[in-house]
């Protein structure tokens, strides 16, 4: 009986603060409006009976990641946007045809075969530990991998960029 | 020569650490269970050594005549001059012909040197062990020979602080 | 959920509230006269018996104390900080279990909050959270101190939660459940099967890191006074200064609670079992717990008044250098042994 209202509400405050991230002109208060969207989430994943993915999505978005990002800006110490004012319009220009772009393909996909977007039948597990373990270890082994790599590269990277002489 | 002295080189045993914080942490096991030096003041009052240098006193003979004949050495002597004597005629038949009749201590100025004391040539004026006389004005901390005299009956018998009698304090 | 699950959960709540908040109170008196002892003092002991009324008094002083917000500061996160960071120090403790089951009029009532089936990951979930508190009271400052105190202890505590949750791992692999009573129920028994005995490496790595996370000394750098003035609440006063202090004791009690459950097998009392006693067994529970973390917490104050604080290049050092390839290795020892187990 609640559980749509809550959803609505996660919904509503995810969507909301998603909007305020772009629309803000303060970096800091973007970074915490975009945290706030990643608990909305994790609320909507807890709804999903997906507890697991809820905890990560705030264990490691918001908890570690956006804590980097606010840290960035914190050091930067970046005050209004003055970096992009080039970019302004292509990014202006760029994103609104996305955002067309996506809500086109929704409405595409709404008109052909409006079940597509529903629930899967049957039971839904894909929050529980086990059932993700087993999913990345088997079924999605490669990407698995591939991802480690990419991230491997990428440290490397970030020593290289930080440390010139090795 | 230059001696060369090699710095001690740490052995895993010492690169391990654990060890040594265990017994870092032994050490402030032992003072906690150790006895506490705090001395909690307003109700014990620490008992200061002999020849410790606190508030003066004038001294007094047994039957009750002043012994300082306000020969003004200690007030030459002091090197805060805060020794102020007015001399004048004994009142009493025998003995000294001279007594002070006006002597003021600038406590404020005193730096409780002791050198009163030591030029004194008729033990009169000695320091006691009284180290908390603190009072709200200049003018209180200005101790006339009354107050001297007070200060001697409280401390002729017995250590301020050690004297069951708690209620008189010294008048200055 | 009936009616009377729903007020069983609010007592539970309520109770395990007051707890922490007592337990806040009895800390703050506690690291008073712990570190006077230590260092041959008598400390507080004035107001009540003893000085017990002391945090009492200190309470009514903050409160009563002017609510002053500097000028030039971000005024909403200013005041949100210490929130952020109270609010999930708090929340943590509803996942961990202070005793056994308890009998009444029938019911089975667990001593839990929340039987939560990723617990500990809901646990590292929120003291990462914890971060954004101190973070933002730094930066929304606008002082150079807090700025500082807020950068290094957001750094400090991104570095050691690595570690942390990684001897955490070896613990979730050993047991095989993210739930906190599986590993409270692996422990049971015998004391020996206590995790401690089992993964005395992972003890050592977690127990570095819940000082480094709870910015205990020897890693209090984030409000190192000698060069901070006061870290990331330099700036604050009052009522705001006090949800600092107590976030920071209830990050203590959280990380004694946690200790207790991953390592010292919870509320279990050596040799005894709990469950074949009734409600009594429950009562025991209950007390081996309480000393068991009675114990973490005086060792919390006790380290504080023993060791000199780490520099800061010497404690990121230790946590990249040494606790993450400990970690790593202990990690691989124990997921070797586990398949070799498995295998034969």
């Amino acid at each position: 009986m609640s559980l749509p209202l809550l959803f609505y509400i996660a919904a509503l405050i995810a969507v909301g603060s998603a909007v305020l991230v772009v629309l803000n002109k303060n970096v800091v208060y973007s970074a915490l409006l975009l945290v706030l969207c990643f608990f909305s989430l994790a609320i909507i994943y807890l709804l999903l009976e997906a507890y697991f993915l809820a905890v990560l999505e705030v264990f490691i978005y918001a908890g570690a990641i956006m804590v980097l990002f606010l840290f960035v800006i914190m050091l930067l110490n970046l005050g209004r946007e003055k970096a992009l004012e080039h970019f302004k319009y292509l990014q202006r220009g760029l994103s609104i045809f996305l955002v067309v772009l996506f809500f086109l393909g929704v409405f595409l996909l709404l008109l052909n075969d409006s079940s597509a977007l529903h629930q899967p039948e049957g039971g839904f597990s894909a929050g529980g530990v086990y059932s993700l373990g087993e999913a990345l270890f088997t079924k999605y082994l490669l990407p698995f991998e591939v991802a480690s790599l990419l991230l491997l590269v990428a440290l490397i990277g970030t020593v290289y960029l930080a440390k010139r002489k090795i | 020569m230059a001696i060369i002295t090699k710095s001690y080189e740490p052995t895993f045993w010492d690169r391990l650490y654990f060890p040594a914080l265990i017994k870092g942490l032994m050490v402030t096991l032992r003072y906690f269970f150790k006895r506490k030096v705090t001395i909690q003041y307003p109700d014990e009052k620490y008992v200061p050594p002999d020849g410790y240098r606190g508030l003066h006193r004038l001294n007094k003979y047994p039957d009750g005549r002043i012994r300082c004949v306000a020969c003004e050495m200690c007030s030459a002597a002091c090197p805060a001059d805060c020794i102020y004597i007015v001399p004048g005629p004994a009142p009493w038949e025998g003995g000294k012909e001279r007594y002070p009749v006006k002597f003021d201590i600038d406590l404020l100025k005193c730096i409780f040197c002791g050198f009163c004391e030591m030029a004194c040539p008729e033990e009169a004026i000695e320091l006691t062990e009284i180290y908390d006389f603190s009072a709200y004005s200049r003018e209180d901390l200005l101790i006339d020979r009354e107050g001297l005299l007070e200060v001697y009956e409280l401390t002729k018998n017995q250590n301020y602080y050690s004297r069951t009698d708690k209620s008189k304090k010294p008048a200055t | 959920m009936d009616f009377l699950g729903f007020i069983i959960i609010l007592v539970k709540v309520l109770v395990v509230f007051a707890a922490t908040m007592l337990t806040v109170l009895i800390l703050i008196y506690a690291e008073r006269r712990v570190s006077a002892f230590m260092q041959g003092r008598l400390g507080p002991n004035r107001v009540g018996p003893k000085g017990i009324l002391q945090p009492i008094a200190d309470g009514i002083k903050f409160l009563m104390k002017e609510e002053f917000i500097p000028a030039g500061v971000d005024k909403p996160i200013f005041i949100l900080a210490p929130a952020i960071l109270l609010i999930p120090a708090l929340m943590t403790f509803a996942v961990i279990p202070f005793g056994s089951s308890i009998t009444i009029l029938g019911r089975e009532i667990a001593l839990q909050v929340a039987d939560v089936n990723v617990g500990i990951l809901y646990i590292l979930a929120l003291t990462s959270i914890g971060v954004y508190g101190i973070v933002l009271a730094g930066w929304s400052s606008n002082s150079k101190y807090s700025l500082l105190g807020g950068l290094r202890s957001s750094a400090q505590l991104i570095s050691y939660e690595l570690a942390m949750g990684l001897a955490v791992v070896s613990i979730i692999l050993l047991s095989g459940s993210l739930k906190l009573n599986d590993i409270i129920a692996d422990q049971q028994g015998y004391f020996l099967s206590w995790n401690v005995f089992k993964q005395p490496l992972a003890f050592v790595i977690f127990l570095v890191a819940v000082y480094a996370e709870t910015n205990r000394l020897p890693f209090d750098l984030s409000e190192a006074e000698q060069e901070l003035v006061g870290g990331y609440h330099t700036e604050y006063s009052s009522m705001k200064f006090a949800m600092f202090f107590m976030a920071e004791y209830a990050n203590m009690i959280t990380a004694a609670a946690l200790t207790v459950t991953l390592f010292f097998g919870g509320w279990d009392f050596p040799l005894i079992n709990e469950t074949m006693l009734g409600n009594w067994g429950t009562a025991l529970s209950v007390l081996a717990f309480i000393l068991k973390m009675g114990f973490f917490l005086f060792l919390f104050i006790w380290v504080r008044w023993t060791f000199p604080r780490f520099r800061y290049d010497q404690l990121m050092k230790l946590g990249w250098k040494v606790m993450l390839p400990t970690a790593l290795f202990n990690i691989f020892v124990t997921a070797g042994y586990l398949t070799i187990k498995s295998v034969v």
